[in-house]
């Protein structure tokens, strides 16, 4: 059963962000439900007052810029994103991340925008987005910001969000030419154990640019530089050579913590594995003709 | 704390409710409009029981607020079949002999019928995916799933 609350239907972002404002800690944000509602259940959370976000205008949709960069609403559900015709074309790869969240029931309702508010650390749409170097709109009244997905996550359930703070819009800028993305995940639970990321950009024979994030392994989802280093700027047969090292690096750097999704250790391993299989993925991907991210 | 006027169809028929915000559809489905099909089983979005259609698209009732049911559609197992005449889906289910306790079978055949709406000649493959988030203890799913590739079969040949 739920807990008894006060339902409260902004029809603005300033209208929900004084709400938040007025009721402090006692206020959350509601959108699909999907976390909030069972931590609430669990008794983990107590809310007097769940924030509706769903009854404000055009926070939900999706769309493409002129220069291509995707906007998604922060409402918008991840049936949605997985379905859209203009994300599968151009974004395949979030399209399949999308497809791969939780169950259908869960995609249905479950948003974008609250999956990365919520910080789960055992969640898809952290890691993969960063590879994009995609950046997230924080909006209250009368001012809005924007910072890279990365900066968002502060710590697990944590934020970088103000208390009357509300994540509007994340956008995705589309990856280079000759360019694609891959994420894949392993987990023994409902929720990953491990979810690793890239986004290969080739260039003649060569690599010309690689990004890993990695994500559910760690406290925060995080890209991996030093493992992007030794995948860069190399032939392909020299950073294939070279994924065994970037596996390792970047397993180390994922920061594994021990939970009932795995061991650090088992963690840390799989990092190296899921490494391998997304960067051959984004290698083929990238090297078919006209393939997009 | 208030409640709210809320207004849903279910398998067809209008009901205008007061609610409090905090009860969910599968505690409105069952105790104020006594639609038994709708099982609460594990209460965290895992195991499908409590599948219940939305405007068509599945929804796990357990966890949805009623409220969100406002001015939409509800279909429930109980909304299915055509009088004495089974839906295509459960006619299918107990031909292949896809059930043995039946706990999860309303969720499953809803799940089932959402499906093939969206995706009317799926791949065993697609059905397993799409199917993944409904389990089932009895009977290792390998008849569920030719019991969904089959009604995929005669709602193709009935033409609908």
């Amino acid at each position: 059963m739920l807990p008894p609350f006060e339902l409260c239907e902004p029809t603005s972002v300033a209208e929900a962000s004084a709400l938040l404002s007025r009721h402090g800690e006692t206020a959350r944000l509601y959108a699909g439900g999907t976390e909030l509602l069972l931590a609430m259940k669990a008794g983990l959370l107590r809310s007097d007052y769940l924030v509706n976000v769903k009854t404000i205008p055009g926070l939900a949709g999706v769309r493409v810029d002129p220069d291509g960069t995707l906007r998604i609403g922060a409402a918008t559900p991840h049936r949605a994103v997985e379905r859209d015709p203009l994300v599968r074309a151009r974004f395949p790869a979030l399209a399949r991340m999308e497809a791969d969240v939780a169950n259908v029931r869960v995609r249905e309702v479950g948003t974008l925008g609250g999956n990365l508010c919520f910080a789960e650390p055992h969640a898809d749409p952290g890691a993969l987005l960063q590879v994009f170097d995609a950046t997230v709109r924080l909006a209250r009244a009368g001012a809005d910001r924007t910072i890279p997905v990365a900066a968002l996550f502060l710590g697990p359930f944590e934020t970088a969000l103000a208390p009357d703070e509300l994540l509007t819009e994340i956008a995705v800028p589309p990856l280079p030419p000759r360019s694609a993305a891959a994420y894949a995940k392993l987990g023994i639970l409902e929720r990953p154990s491990a979810g690793v990321a890239v986004a290969v950009t080739l260039d003649g024979g060569g690599v010309a640019d690689v990004r890993i994030a990695v994500g559910s392994v760690g406290p925060v989802p995080r890209r991996m530089p030093e493992a992007e280093a030794l995948l860069r700027g190399r032939s392909l047969p020299e950073s294939r050579a070279a994924l065994p090292a970037a596996g390792r690096v970047a397993g180390r750097a994922a920061d594994a913590v021990s939970d009932l999704h795995g061991s650090a250790e088992y963690k840390t391993h799989l990092v190296g594995v899921l490494l391998r299989r997304v960067f051959e993925q984004a290698v083929a991907a990238a090297g078919a003709p006209g393939a997009p991210g | 704390m208030s409640e709210l006027p809320v207004t849903l169809t279910v398998n067809g028929e209008v009901h205008a409710l007061r609610l409090p915000p905090w009860e969910t559809l599968v505690e409105c489905l069952r105790d104020r409009l006594g639609l038994l099909g709708v099982k609460k089983s594990c209460d965290v979005q895992v195991c499908g029981a409590c599948t219940v259609l939305l405007d068509g698209r599945p929804v796990s009732a357990c966890t949805l607020p009623a409220f969100e049911a406002r001015g939409r559609e509800v279909r429930t197992i109980e909304g299915l079949a055509r009088g004495e005449e089974l839906h295509p889906v459960q006619a299918a289910f107990v031909e292949a002999g896809a059930l043995q306790c039946g706990f999860c079978t309303p969720g499953m055949i809803l799940a089932a019928v959402a499906l093939l709406e969206e995706s009317p000649a799926p791949t065993p493959d697609e059905v397993k995916h799409y199917m993944r988030g409904n389990l089932c203890r009895c009977t290792g799913y390998k008849r569920i799933l030719e019991a969904i590739l089959a009604a995929a079969r005669r709602l193709a040949a009935d033409g609908r």
